[in-house]
């Protein structure tokens, strides 16, 4: 089981309290991740990632057992304490603006 | 008895004022949306418990939510603003081409008759409808792909299509305005356009009176007579009355003719309301005196609607999508403030009250009257 935690913006829109569990078949990567999070909350689409590209938007951050893991490939697997589900994976809003 | 309904979006969330026709006690519904940016809210016509709200942040982009209730709750719809095909260039600040990208919706404009069918103005100017409420958005491209376009370039705000006006009348036509492209209408229910701002002069571009390049801040039109429109530019206040075809200055005797907001009366097409502000350097009333300005005449005559309003230490800004009419006998006007203040006015601007003092800064204020 996959622990994703979720700014509180998106916990608001997603409307979920506290971290979020995903079962995930295949290999663990951040894109495997937040495809099986889109699809249990499909509001999510184009919050964290853009639409078309998949690119991750801007101002937000993945993270993960004290990594930042923003910049490492969407296919990339993700650590084992993450695929194990001992750390959770982090979804972050970027510190910027007021 | 009929009722008012004041949709109000802010730069922290949405929030719904209630109230009978008396128009004096209001019910505070809010915030919807906490700190998330609120672009718009607006009702159907055809059916005005479906709204819909422009929910956007710089972190996590675009939402749209739509509500079956008159606001009590809400629901995400879809989200996705593409382009159609791929995107060719409008010009950047610095005069070199920048390829069109997706910001924001500012302004949705649902069907006059489909509660269904609803269209959105986006940044980077483009023009989008959905027929299944919300869920599914597609470009009518038409607009973007006008041959002027490579030639455009964002106002201060970004390359904003902020204004959408239906035409009662005439099937088919519909208005839109861009900063700072200019305003633009389709006779052909969106599938091309072309610019309609044939008298307009603008001093802060090359050629002041060129087809394309102003700064549109809002277009007005009252439903009785389609075919007059009211604009309020980046300075002038002006006037159409052939659908565009053509313009000319109404500013007459304002004490200033920069401001955003402009709209008419609900009962009286040549009954028109501005915000006059300072300059496009000073962005508040002048004196510090929060006044609306009223013609009765279509314009060039204009009298000052201070009662209510402060009149010293004041140095809000009123946006372009902030005022709005309600349709009661008496009609009643709303502005929404930068300083958070949403005032209303229940016999045609003589009297103001704010209903509300400490919102978060005000971006749109729409008004329903419920029967």
């Amino acid at each position: 089981m996959i622990r994703v935690v979720l700014p509180a913006h998106l916990r608001t829109l997603a409307r979920v309290d506290g971290e979020v569990e995903l079962q995930i078949t295949g290999p663990v990567t951040q894109c495997s991740v937040l495809d099986a999070l889109e699809a249990r909350y499909p509001m999510l689409r184009g919050t964290i990632r853009d639409h078309r590209s998949g690119k991750r938007r801007a101002f937000v951050r993945f993270f993960a057992c004290q990594q930042d893991l923003s910049h490492e490939p969407p296919q990339a697997p993700l650590p084992d304490a993450v695929a194990s589900g001992a750390e959770p994976y982090l979804i972050v809003g970027a510190m910027a603006g007021g | 008895m009929s009722r008012v309904r004041v949709l109000v979006g802010t730069r922290k969330g949405a929030f719904v004022l209630s109230s009978d026709g008396s128009r004096k006690r209001w019910e505070v519904s809010g915030p919807h949306f906490a700190g998330w940016e609120i672009y718009h809210v607006k009702g159907s016509p055809a059916d005005p418990d479906r709204l819909y709200a422009s929910q956007t942040s710089g972190w996590f982009g675009q939402v749209i939510q739509r509500s079956e209730d008159g606001g009590e709750t809400w629901a995400p719809v879809g989200n996705e603003f593409g382009y159609d095909g791929t995107p060719g260039t409008h010009q950047w600040y610095d005069g070199t081409p920048h390829p069109w990208e997706f910001a924001r919706v500012w302004h949705l404009e649902p069907s006059l008759d489909d509660p269904d069918t609803v269209y959105a103005g986006v940044e980077d100017a483009g023009l989008f409808r959905s027929t299944d409420g919300g869920q599914h958005w597609q470009e009518l491209p038409g607009l973007r792909e006008h041959r002027s376009a490579p030639s455009w370039q964002p106002g201060a705000g970004g390359m904003c299509l902020h204004t959408i006006i239906l035409d009662p009348a005439e099937p088919g036509r519909m208005f839109a305005a861009i900063s700072a492209a200019g305003a633009f209408r389709s006779d052909d229910a969106g599938q091309t356009w072309r610019p309609v701002n044939r008298g307009l002069r603008s001093e802060g571009i090359p050629d002041p009176a060129a087809e394309v390049g102003h700064c549109v801040h809002r277009i007005a039109m009252h439903p009785s007579r389609p075919s007059v429109l009211y604009m309020q530019k980046h300075w002038d206040v002006m006037r159409s009355d052939d659908a565009g075809e053509s313009w000319h200055e109404v500013s007459g005797d304002l004490p200033t003719d920069f401001g955003f907001p402009i709209d008419v009366h609900a009962h009286e097409p040549d009954t028109v309301y501005v915000v006059p502000i300072t300059s496009d350097s000073h962005h508040f009333p002048p004196e510090g005196r929060l006044r609306v300005y009223r013609s009765r005449t279509g314009g060039e005559e204009w009298e000052p609607l201070t009662k209510g309003l402060p009149q010293q230490h004041c140095y809000v800004n009123v946006l372009r999508d902030a005022m709005a009419v309600d349709s009661l006998e008496d009609c009643g006007i709303y502005f929404g403030t930068t300083g958070g203040q949403v005032y209303a006015s229940a016999d045609a601007g003589d009297t103001w009250e704010p209903i509300v003092r400490d919102l978060p800064a005000v971006l749109s204020v729409e008004v329903q009257t419920l029967r």
